[in-house]
């Protein structure tokens, strides 16, 4: 039947199944030009810098681009447990004349000393041989350098040179948790007492993990009393949330460390009430109280601002039901008015815990050495070792686990649902 | 919230005990940013309360530190103060046209991939700062833009719009698409129906975006000590290098500045912020 009813057409006889659909085409093109310039600059300036970070943390070109005969005469190289075969010495010795040809020799002593210590002074002795002329390109290659230093014999600095090959490596990652790759492949923890990095991950986490339940412990009850009071209070009270929202984080971040420095005020009133002696007036700033008191107040807003919205759609008459039909306030609280605020609770805690777990200032500022986070361990190696391909590792993982936040954010409270002042 | 008087007294209790948390936390919030403000005054050169302060004595409070901010020598107030203006208000612009364009985009109904495409835009407001600071610093060397303005305000523009993004859209969800297809009926073309009818209607929205980009930029510190040479510095650099090496007072002289600024702001962005919420109760 469908087949033959007719079909309807519009005024220029074109079908209007296929002029709607051209026109729904017309729509969809229109909204995305309207995105694109937007979505384009930041694919531009920001996303493909990103995958340029993994591109740095993964990249381990240098050697495999210093030593390319080398790698090429290593294929041939059998038996790992002996010597390699003489085109190999030969091999990396005129890669070696090529880079010293270009002064390069210095950065590879360096990064192969990373793979195994010992290489700088046998690089440099046979850098030495070879200025004066010692080695003979005709005779067999292989002898002279086992004789320019003992260590050219042993197999073991030639399976170092070998595990550099491979142009890309994960090393930095391991490295980021306190792991490396032990010489036979396999991959092995550092020693106990070096294990910065994972410390570092864990204060992280504990400090988010706090800051984010202590915002929800303050800022909840007021969060309630901003939702419940009449408009005119209610609106008086909402700068004491908003001012310090606005203010320059620097600012509140000053203000906490004249709060809290040995003279300061908090210490001031300890004294006065009798917490504390004058003389023995406790160390608040640069160790991890500092962090956690000027985060808290820091990040509270995030918590109150969420929550805020949530409850001030809660009618209050659900409470009176609940308190009616024989509840007390706090079954009815907590059986009727709770549930309906874990929407605001899962955004504001959610929100809270991924800017702390990527705090910076705040930390480098009062953090001291204990209340320092994974963030300025990132700056650190950024602006200091210059390490930028550990730099981007550390980066990447921190990015990964607020990714998965953010996900989750996302599935819970929907971006689009993100409510600002 | 006065209690009804038939409340019995452990819920009384519990009420002044409720109200007393609330009492601290609002002081937790608020008076961190009222230590500032007098000690700025101080005549000494300690960040504490002397002796005369606290007796009031008028010999003790100077306008010395302010003098140092504005003719110092020693600190470059005056061009950060500059710089931070003029990379504030370009990166507010370049964020504003962009955040605007995509939330149009995005709040359309024919938009495809709108989730995904909503989630990459915001993404710079939820990845850590100090990542997008690296990953921003990589492209800017790379184009040869570190250490300029232009860079600096690219870096911010990237930073700001998704503020933008989500106030514009959040204008646009309560915005009645039928005024514009009357427009159009009427015979009006898109631009001219965007400039006289749309804009007019999400401007609230569209400025306080603005004001969030603006603060955004403004108070912006992880990226710009990636991108900074020391033309380009910023008030927040001043402020993050004098807090690391010395806590003088002239930083709290600025700190008193900026929060008067940021009071002048929360202003505008509230009475914006009804001023929407009047206009959209219009609309429905």
């Amino acid at each position: 039947m469908s087949s033959e009813t007719k079909q309807i057409l519009t005024t220029d006889g074109i079908p209007l199944e296929v002029s709607l659909k051209k026109a729904e085409k017309k729509n969809k093109i229109k909204a995305f030009l309207l995105v694109a310039p937007l979505l384009l600059f930041l694919i531009i300036t920001y996303i493909f810098p990103i995958g340029d970070m993994f591109m740095r943390s993964v990249d381990d070109k240098m050697i495999t681009n210093m030593l390319p005969k080398t790698f090429k005469a290593m294929e041939k190289w059998e038996n790992l447990d002996e010597l390699p075969p003489e085109e190999v010495f030969s091999a990396f010795y005129f890669d070696f004349k090529l880079l010293v040809k270009k002064q390069e020799q210095g950065k590879l002593g360096q990064r192969l000393n990373k793979e195994k210590n010992g290489f700088n002074s046998i690089t440099k002795k046979l850098l030495r041989q070879i200025k004066r002329k010692k080695i003979d390109e005709n005779a067999n290659i292989k002898e002279q350098l086992m004789k320019v230093h003992k260590r050219w014999r042993s197999v073991e600095y030639w399976q170092a040179i070998k595990r550099t090959a491979p142009p890309y490596t994960m090393a930095k990652y391991l490295k980021g948790m306190d792991m490396y790759f032990a010489p036979d492949g396999s991959i092995a923890q550092v020693d106990e007492d070096r294990r910065i990095h994972r410390i570092l991950w864990l204060r992280t986490l504990e400090i988010a993990f706090f800051v984010t339940l202590f915002c929800f412990f303050m800022g909840y009850p007021i969060a309630h009393l901003l939702a419940t009071l009449p408009m005119k209070y209610s609106n008086l009270l909402m700068i004491c949330v908003l001012l310090p929202f606005w203010t320059s984080l620097l600012v509140r971040t000053a203000s906490w460390m004249i709060l809290l420095q040995q003279q300061g005020l908090v210490n001031d009133f300890f004294v006065m009430i009798g917490l504390v002696s004058d003389d023995n007036r406790p160390e608040m700033m640069y160790n991890k109280v500092g962090t956690y008191v000027a985060m808290t107040q820091i990040l509270l807003p995030f918590m109150v601002l969420p929550l805020y919205s949530v409850m001030k759609t809660i009618s209050p008459s659900l409470m009176r039901a609940g308190k009616s039909l024989g509840g007390t306030p706090f079954v009815a609280f907590w059986k009727v008015y709770f549930p309906l605020t874990i929407p605001g609770i899962g955004a504001g805690c959610l929100l809270v815990f991924i800017l702390a777990i990527g705090y910076y200032i705040t930390p480098a500022l009062v953090g001291g050495a204990s209340g320092t986070l994974i963030s300025n361990q990132i700056a650190f190696h950024m602006k200091t070792t210059l390490d930028w391909s550990f730099a981007s590792a550390m980066g990447l993982m921190l990015l990964t686990g607020v990714l998965v936040i953010y996900w989750i954010y996302n599935k819970l409270v929907g971006v689009d649902n993100i409510k600002l002042g | 919230m006065a209690l009804p008087s038939y409340t019995e007294t452990r819920y009384r209790v519990w009420h002044y005990i409720y109200i007393t948390i609330c009492t601290f936390v609002f002081i937790f919030l608020i008076a961190p940013l009222f230590v500032i403000f007098p000690l700025s005054f101080n005549a000494e050169e300690f960040l504490v309360f002397s002796e005369g302060m606290k007796n009031l004595d008028p010999d003790a409070f100077s306008l010395r530190w302010y003098n140092d901010m504005i003719y110092g020598t020693k600190n470059p107030w005056g061009l950060a103060a500059k710089n931070s203006f003029i990379i504030a208000i370009f990166a507010t612009i370049g964020s504003i046209i962009l955040g605007t364009l995509a939330a149009l985009g995005l709040s359309s109904r024919h938009m495809p991939y709108k989730g995904l495409i909503m989630a990459t835009l915001i993404s710079p407001m939820i990845v850590p700062l100090i990542i997008s600071g690296v990953a921003i610093f990589f492209f800017m060397a790379k184009a040869g833009l570190a250490a300029t303005h232009t860079g600096i305000v690219l870096a911010h523009i990237i930073l700001g719009t998704p503020f933008v993004v989500i106030t514009v859209t959040a204008t646009l969800s309560g915005f009645d698409h039928s005024v514009t297809r009357a427009a159009a009926s009427l015979g009006s073309n898109p631009v001219n129906t965007f400039m006289k009818i749309t804009l007019p209607l999400i401007l609230p929205g569209v400025i306080s975006g603005g004001l969030f980009a603006f603060v955004t930029s403004f108070d912006e510190v992880v990226v710009v000590l990636f991108l900074a040479g020391l033309e380009n510095t910023t008030i927040p650099i001043q402020m993050w290098t004098g807090l690391r090496e010395q806590l003088s007072p002239t930083i709290l002289a600025v700190a008193t500045c900026l929060i008067i600024l940021s009071t002048l702001i929360l202003i505008s962005a509230e009475l914006l912020r009804r001023r929407s919420e009047r206009l959209r109760g219009i609309n429905r």
